[in-house]
């Protein structure tokens, strides 16, 4: 298949032979299980239990609110013990509403619990309809609520299906196994979400690193002729949307736009695959494929995880650290977030827990830019990663969004080259941060404005309306004291 | 164990340091300059050794002063490397003092009035290089010919101190350069086509059998290090070659136009500094574009006002003013050359939706 070049990314080194040729374990469950009530993008989910009630795997435990949002169900069978704070999978440690659910041991399934015969048959919102039912989110780690993402026909013409299997992260192997073990649902998931999408064209693109997979996916695409499986260079971030997309069919997304703009959806492996189990099973999302990666660990795993699993428990289950690890990172190396801590529980994003040593990870102590345009050629949007570094730290954010602060996707391939060790993302993500404050702070400041104003003109109106009062009621009693003078 | 969260992503690095990008290109430098010791004799290693260790005291001097700390700076071998090629840039025998006072032109006024690393303008070598010409300008234009180490007529190693640290060139050695000899034979009405029969054939200025400053001579030897240095990716091709491009075709069409005026473009590729400031000066990260279409504007500056220098202006040799004329147009060429931004038009604004309905 014809490929188009993309500009910058990097080589990262990609250590995936941790964990490549581990296959798929199921991990025990964990005593205590803490489901957050949001896992995904957009509005949290409501309780829909009561604390002591007893809960079977995939009953509904937190309802959706509103469309953009998604559900989120009992991972298995057992008693909920509490609906509170707990820590959450976040960098900042602080704490997100979550129930808490002690598993009884038999991993009951709920009753009922069945699939459609023939999901062609369904329209595309009835498919789009399980789909959100089911709980599921774009796996890949952003969360975005995929139905929403399936409803994207009824606003733009599209044309294909892209399914990202580049997986161009270091150490990350989980879409790699799902697909070598589980290519059948894979790829039925994806002809069901082209089904829905209202597109025949899809494409599975998959980086060179992973040739099994790549065989896998091919061999049971193979009846159908409008499915192709690309071969991709290894380059990160080849699993950028975007430049994923470009990569397959040479067309260029919009800044600030959608892939759809340009006809194209773009889905995970693993979010087909929880698609074909919601919709040939009837079963909701409720485990994941993690993998549990890095030097510090013992033994590195794919494991599939009962969503609320702490990620101790998956530490523990590799059989815990080599050495302890320089940092603890959710997600892959280039583009994941530390953990604050190991308490916090495994959710629908989570795709990776890497336990990096200080050789790993390489940080050096920052020193001056020189200027080698390392970050220039790196960058795959076109940006100029040491102007916008050196705006952001002079405290010139307006400089910083000129320069293009708003169209970096924050993918860590000029803070990787920088022989200067200067950490450009932390820079871009303080500036993004700082603007989104500033606009909060503007819409805060109009806000209380118009509050301000509005009393005003209230209290205006009021002391009119007296001061007319009284006027009136002098003219009232003056008339009747000069008729009495006359 | 686990430490507060407070840096992003992400969690690995390239193995790119500033230290080892300074150590790779002194690696480069070291055939080049080791030739040319050979060839220059011990004044030549005099002064080397004297310029380097120099531009490391000023460096440590300017950091001092600054109040930063000495290790990590001068670890990365950025001084030792302007200290490096400002002494290949020197005539081989000229006094100690030059290279004392081309440190303090380079390391102090070249590069922390502005910083420090990273925050020069101008690349610090060609700074102190210009700066000690026109200071200096009997010192920095008394060349002589291959006196290689070790051999008859050679002065040896007391005869050497002498000439480096007593100041005097002994009679019988000065010799010129190919650029200077042609540019006083026409300024005596002697036409370029007459004075060229008198210079080394091809072969010798490509070895380096010729007069020259410390390092510049061979270019076999220079462009062997060039080539590595693109090899190892610290460098690109595109500012040498559009440099050398440039002053060999503006020369060519020179020649053509003019054949008793101007020397053809071979002559001026292989002579001066052509070869070391293409590789290795202009290449400077610091005072170059950042942006591959930006080098390539640099490059062709760089080349055309070499030849113009060269052959307009009162100094036979070019190279130098035209890198520092070229490194204050650094700014606006990175203002000009700023890539396209992704899903953007050239002009910034985004590309057209087509799938909307």
């Amino acid at each position: 298949m014809k490929l188009f070049k993309i500009r910058g990314g990097v080589h990262p080194e990609d250590r995936k032979h941790l964990a490549a040729n581990q296959a798929i374990e199921d991990l025990p469950l964990a005593p205590l299980l803490h489901v957050p009530l949001q896992q995904h993008i957009g509005n949290p989910a409501t309780p829909a239990v009561r604390r002591g009630q007893r809960v079977a795997k995939g009953e509904l435990i937190g309802a959706a609110q509103g469309p953009m949002s998604a559900p989120v169900h009992a991972p298995t069978s057992g008693r909920i013990m509490g609906i509170g704070s707990f820590p959450a999978h976040h960098a900042s440690g602080l704490s997100v509403r979550t129930i808490t659910l002690q598993p009884d041991g038999e991993d009951r399934w709920l009753e009922g619990l069945e699939g459609v015969p023939d999901p062609f048959a369904l329209t595309p919102e009835d498919v789009a309809a399980r789909v959100a039912a089911a709980g599921i989110v774009g796996m890949g780690g952003a969360t975005f609520p995929s139905a929403v993402k399936l409803n994207l026909r009824t606003k733009y013409s599209l044309h294909t299906l892209v399914i990202n299997g580049a997986e161009c992260e270091p150490y990350l192997t989980c879409d790699d196994r799902l697909m070598r073990e589980h290519a059948a649902g894979v790829l039925d998931g994806a002809r069901i979400m082209a089904h829905a999408l209202g597109v025949s064209r899809i494409i599975i693109g998959i980086e060179n690193n992973k040739p099994q997979a790549q065989d896998a996916m091919t061999g049971v695409a193979a009846p159908y002729p409008e499915i192709r499986v690309a071969h991709l260079p290894m380059r990160f971030p080849m699993g950028s949307e975007k430049h994923l997309v470009q990569t397959l069919t040479g067309l260029e997304t919009p800044a600030r736009g959608l892939t759809a703009d340009i006809g194209i959806v773009v889905h995970n492996p693993a979010t087909a695959f929880a698609v074909h189990q919601a919709l040939r099973q009837g079963r909701p999302l409720v485990a994941r494929l993690v993998t549990v990666s890095g030097a510090a660990i013992n033994r590195p795993r794919n494991l599939r995880v009962p969503l609320g699993t702490p990620v101790q428990h998956l530490i523990d289950h590799c059989g815990g650290f080599r050495e302890d690890p320089a940092k603890l990172v959710s997600g892959g190396p280039m583009m994941g977030q530390p953990l604050p801590s190991t308490r916090v529980p495994i959710v629908k994003g989570s795709n990776g827990v890497l336990a990096l040593t200080a050789t790993e990870i390489n940080a050096g102590p920052s020193s001056p830019c020189i200027r080698c345009g390392s970050c220039v050629d790196a960058c795959p949007c076109g940006l100029l990663p040491l102007n916008m570094a050196a705006h952001a730290r002079a405290g010139d954010l307006e400089g910083t969004v000129r320069l293009g602060l708003m169209d970096c996707i924050g993918c860590g391939s000029c803070s990787f080259v920088c022989p200067s060790h200067i950490p450009l993302v932390q820079f871009f993500n303080y500036a993004k941060g700082e603007m989104a404050a500033r606009g909060r702070a503007k819409q805060k400041q109009t806000e209380t404005r118009r509050l301000v104003e509005g009393r005003a003109e209230r209290m205006e109106a009021i002391q009119r309306a007296k001061r007319e009062a009284m006027a009136a009621r002098k003219r009232d009693t003056a008339k009747p004291a000069a008729a009495a003078e006359a | 164990m686990i430490e507060t969260a407070n840096t992003s992503a992400p969690y690995t690095h390239s193995a790119a340091s500033v230290q080892k990008t300074m150590t790779t290109v002194i690696l480069a430098l070291v055939p080049a300059t080791a030739f040319n010791l050979y060839l220059f004799g011990w004044p030549a290693v005099f002064l080397f050794g004297v310029t380097v260790l120099a531009c490391v005291g000023m460096e440590a001097l300017a950091l001092t002063i600054g109040g930063r700390r000495l290790l990590p700076t001068l670890g990365d071998g950025s001084a030792v490397l302007t200290g490096w090629l400002l002494a290949m840039t020197l005539p081989p025998w000229a006094p100690w003092w030059t290279g004392v006072l081309g440190a303090v032109f380079a390391i102090l006024l070249g590069k922390h009035v502005f910083g420090g690393l990273g925050q020069n303008l101008f690349n610090p070598a060609m700074v102190a290089r210009v700066g000690l010409l026109v200071s200096f300008p009997v010192a920095l234009t008394s060349w002589v010919g291959p006196h290689p180490l070790f051999w008859t007529g050679t002065p040896g190693f007391q005869d050497a101190l002498n000439i480096t640290f007593g100041g005097q060139i002994p009679d019988g050695f000065s010799a010129a350069t190919a650029l200077g000899f042609v540019k006083t034979e026409l300024s005596r009405g002697i036409p370029v086509s007459q004075s060229m029969g008198h210079l080394p054939d091809l072969m010798d200025m490509g070895l380096g059998l010729r007069a020259g400053s410390l390092g510049e001579t061979s270019l076999v030897l220079i462009l062997a290090g060039g080539l590595f240095l693109m090899w190892k990716k610290v460098i690109t091709w595109h500012i040498p070659t559009a440099m050398l491009g440039t002053l060999f075709v503006v020369a060519t069409l020179g020649h053509l136009g003019n054949p008793e005026r101007f020397a053809d473009g071979t002559f001026h590729l292989m002579s001066g500094a052509a070869f070391l400031g293409a590789f290795f000066i202009a290449t400077d990260y610091v005072t170059s574009p950042v942006s591959k279409s930006g080098q390539i504007v640099f490059g062709c500056g760089v080349g055309l006002l070499t030849w113009v220098i060269r052959s307009f202006a009162g100094y036979p040799e070019g190279v130098a003013f035209a890198i520092l004329l070229m490194n204050s147009l650094t700014p606006i060429i990175d203002q000009y050359t700023r890539p396209r931004r992704f899903g953007r038009t050239r002009r910034g604004e985004p590309l057209a939706p087509q799938g909307e309905k």
